[in-house]
């Protein structure tokens, strides 16, 4: 036959074949909103601001983070803390904390920069808005829930339990 | 003729085009859900239990799509290409016999609109008009990719309408009639694809390419064209050009499956009347599938291999299967 030199009957049929048989395949889309596939255990997606166990915020208002990050995302402004209305276990606390998720790269160069691992970039990747102000991620909306046998802040304590500026630290085991 | 035999042919025809409009809609659904099987995903499956309201959604989105209509464009012509091209599409649908005889409340009804006596010659008539939309929307649109895609498209299905056409013979030779009706029940015995089997690839490869789908779909090469001839074209508009093709695509299958598989008969049995037009239905669900498959699995040819293929290969195969089953006909007395 003049035409088929090269696309020969045969190789058609052997690609006929072949996307036949990929048919009976399981399909490797993920049903995206029922079905979410884990991220990695480094991955960086949004940041949540940490709590201790007593439901102490880990955050002390340094602004660290906000000098470290290179997209200038983050704003903080501290305010001090007393042993009546203690948000804390350090000298201050952080009254403003915002992140500009639409100026946020994700580089996590505050969490890097955080003395108290206060500021982590967790698993959640579902960032959506409708107008810029709605963007700007809040103190109440970054911070983590109350643990179960803490209570939540500001909390009252016992004078001279806390007398350090910045709170005892363990070694960082990741 | 009497009132009721009118009444009773309007209600046909409205079935019939009714088929044809739901049978494009869920055949664009049909055809990305197996593609999307062929591809190892799962297609649409979003807008109603497994996707099946998505032909619903794309058509509420064509219809509130905005209308362009090129400043330079012819704008009769350009109106009137879509309907053109739509028109033919749907009156095949007038001769393919769906059944033979129902009763239904003590009435006689034919389960096909007309038995023509020239049924495969109207078939060839009617598909070759579709030409005619194609060319004048390439040409209308002021746009020389539309106009590309136009002479494309024109010159491909002039060229394999001739293999179309002969591959029709065997068929109506061997069942000695034209009437589509008479050729299914000529295969009674032994379906025209056994016999015909050379006729029978021929008429789905030319039938592909009078349809432009792939792997001939040269008139809207993306690659090349843009879109070919409906470049221009939006909206509901644009919808008609693959209404008609989608259609098309469902009658070629349906005459594939009269000529060549046995109708809406099964092989050696009769089945009731009622349900036949349930085996016509399956036979072109098949055959739609290998329409698709065809899809997922070959690229484009190039334009010149196209017309090389057409010419230089179908049509001599094609004339030499008139000749062999007349010759074999005629000593078999």
């Amino acid at each position: 036959m003049a035409f088929p030199e090269r696309a020969r009957v045969q190789e058609i049929l052997k690609g006929m074949w072949i996307t036949f048989v990929s048919m009976f395949e399981k399909p490797v889309t993920i049903q995206y909103p029922e079905v979410k596939r884990p991220v990695k255990a480094r991955f960086r997606g949004r940041h949540v601001l940490n709590r201790y166990e007593n439901g102490l915020e880990k955050c002390i208002g340094c602004s660290l983070c906000a000098a470290a990050c290179p997209a200038d995302a983050i704003f903080v402004e501290a305010a001090e803390n007393t042993d009546d209305v203690r948000f804390s276990p350090g000298e201050r606390f952080a009254s403003t904390y915002e992140i500009n998720m639409l100026r946020c790269i994700y580089c996590g160069y505050c969490e890097d920069a955080c003395p108290t691992e206060a500021v982590t970039l967790e698993d959640n990747y579902e960032l959506s808005f409708i107008s810029r102000a709605e963007a700007i991620y809040t103190k109440e909306r970054l911070l983590v829930a109350v643990p179960d046998n803490g209570a939540p802040t500001p909390q009252i304590v016992e004078p001279g339990l806390f007398n350090r500026a910045v709170p005892m630290m363990a070694d960082p085991t990741d | 003729m009497d009132q009721a035999l009118i009444i009773e042919w309007v209600i046909k025809a409205v079935i019939l085009l009714l088929f044809g409009l739901t049978g494009f809609a869920y055949l664009t659904l049909y055809e990305r859900r197996a593609l999307a099987r062929i591809q190892v995903r799962i297609g649409p499956n979003r807008a109603g239990p497994w996707g099946l309201l998505q032909p619903v959604a794309d058509g509420i989105k064509l219809i509130f799509n905005q209308e362009l209509i090129p400043a330079t464009a012819d704008k009769v012509l350009f109106v009137l290409a879509p309907i053109i091209t739509v028109l033919p599409a749907l009156i095949i649908w007038a001769v393919i016999p769906w059944g033979r005889q129902v009763m239904i409340g003590g009435r006689e009804i034919n389960l096909y609109l007309a038995d023509v006596s020239v049924g495969v010659l109207y078939l060839t008539a009617v598909t070759s008009i579709a030409v005619y939309g194609i060319v004048i929307a390439g040409w209308s649109s002021n746009n020389k990719y539309a106009m590309l895609g136009g002479l494309r498209a024109s010159a491909q299905m002039v060229s394999y309408e001739l293999a179309l056409g002969l591959s029709l013979i065997g068929p109506i030779l061997m069942a000695g009639s034209m009437s589509l009706v008479d050729i299914v029940e000529a295969q009674k015995g032994i379906w025209f694809v056994l016999p015909q089997f050379l006729a029978f690839i021929i008429f789905l490869l030319a039938g592909l390419a009078e349809i432009n789908r792939a792997p001939f779909d040269m008139p809207e090469a993306e690659q090349e064209l843009v879109a070919g001839y409906h470049s221009e074209y939006s909206g509901m508009k644009f919808a008609l050009f693959f209404m008609a093709e989608y259609i098309k695509m469902i009658a070629i299958a349906a005459i594939a499956a009269t000529l060549f598989l046995g109708g809406y008969r099964l092989p050696f049995i009769d089945i009731p009347a009622a349900f036949e037009p349930l085996v016509l239905f399956i036979k072109i669900l098949i055959l739609l599938f290998g329409m698709i498959w065809v899809r997922a699995t070959l690229p484009r040819f190039r334009y010149d291999r196209l017309m090389a293929f057409g010419w230089k290969v179908l049509l001599p195969l094609a004339l030499a299967n008139v000749f062999f089953t007349a010759v074999i006909l005629v000593l078999k007395g």
